[in-house]
């Protein structure tokens, strides 16, 4: 599969590496160069000589999105550290570029449900955090 | 338009200004403002006018009480949260009006991708005023009305055009454009089919988008660039 990831924060870069390293296409957008150091770290080697893609760039940049390659795209991760980002991004690629799956990371739990009604598949890691809290809790008193 | 209920994301000179005058003129509004020095700042003028918060945050817009809001305006400095507040206020709450603030013109494509209208870009503005003071296309958008399919455009009707020396009824306009003033020596009139259009005559069509290139050959003729 050709996954996009935007935002290669400790999230992006290590579910791209990950993909990378399961044998898919896999192209990185971050604004920030640094970014690009974190994924040679994290996978042992250099990124591009493993055969990874990265462009530096915005996420609201179409230029960007075009070359790192979204219209090709097949899975698309929205993981930089704005919700709003995320959101925005994650619906261009959703109806402009009509990528067939596209994932937002959204840290706000109520606008995560909200935006997944609207069909757009949301990942809420504090919704996640909250339940897990709440279940470890609960049990300790049990 | 008397007694709207108001709110407006981001109290920076924009938002400021525009709830001044809004409440001078007996509107309600709430501010938002997520920066708490700026806050403090507006509030001691607008006072219980300015609520302290994050509008892209739902509990925020609710506890400003977006439900009963006429109309959400959203004038932050940043495009991503203003197309976001305007998505959830027209989606989720269901409010009538928006009108939303770009602040790169090059986020504008985004806003209506994802049917954020009016959006509103003050580098758009300013480049067609310059345009209105200096037609130097030929052409000038006077108003778009995206949603109805019309739109109004200014041409200055050059020496060389078809439609120069015509009658209105001569000219060959496409279906869908209609001549509705001429601007000659300073003073405007609205047309009859007899009238002869002049070359240096100012003349407003109204036209149904996507026939401003016909329109242009007609009333500016081929040297012409024909785009607003």
């Amino acid at each position: 599969m050709f996954v996009l990831v935007v935002g290669a924060g400790r999230v992006g870069s290590s579910v791209a590496t990950t993909a990378l390293r399961a044998g898919h296409t896999v192209s990185v957008i971050d604004e920030d160069p640094l970014s690009h150091e974190r994924l040679d770290v994290e996978l042992g080697k250099g990124w591009e000589e493993a055969g990874g893609r990265f462009t530096i760039g915005t996420a609201l940049e179409m230029d960007a999105l075009v070359e790192a390659g979204i219209e090709q795209a097949q899975v698309f991760i929205a993981s930089t550290n704005g919700d709003n980002t995320n959101l925005v991004v994650s619906q261009i690629a959703q109806r402009r570029f009509e990528v067939p799956r596209v994932i937002a990371r959204v840290l706000d739990p109520r606008r995560a449900a909200w935006y997944r009604e609207q069909g757009l598949q949301t990942i809420c890691p504090t919704q996640i955090a909250i339940d897990q809290l709440e279940r470890a809790a609960l049990a300790e008193s049990g | 338009m008397a007694g709207l209920y108001v709110i407006i994301a981001g109290a920076g000179k924009v938002g400021w200004n525009l709830a001044r005058e809004l409440l001078e003129k007996g509107h309600e509004v709430t501010v938002l403002e997520q920066d708490r020095r700026r806050y403090l700042t507006v509030e001691q003028e607008l006072e219980h006018a300015v609520q302290y918060g994050d509008a892209t945050e739902l509990w925020v817009l609710e506890r400003a009480g977006i439900q009963r809001a006429d109309l959400v305006v959203a004038v932050t400095g940043d495009d991503e949260d203003n197309l976001l507040i305007c998505q959830v206020a027209k989606e989720k709450y269901l409010c009538e009006r928006i009108i939303a603030r770009v602040n790169n013109p090059r986020n504008l494509e985004h806003f209506k991708l994802l049917g954020i209208q009016p959006a509103v870009s003050a580098t758009d503005l300013i480049l067609r005023l310059i345009e209105h003071e200096v037609p130097r296309y030929g052409l000038v958008h006077l108003l778009d009305l995206p949603e109805e399919r019309l739109e109004i455009i200014e041409l200055v009707v050059s020496d060389e055009a078809p439609a120069a020396g015509s009658p209105i009824a001569e000219i060959s306009l496409p279906e869908g454009a209609l001549i509705i003033s001429v601007l000659r020596d300073g003073s405007g009139f609205v047309p009859t089919a007899d009238t002869v259009v002049e070359a240096g005559d100012e003349v407003l069509v109204v036209l149904d988008p996507g026939l401003e290139e016909d329109i242009t050959a007609q009333f500016v003729g081929d040297s012409a660039d024909g785009r607003g």
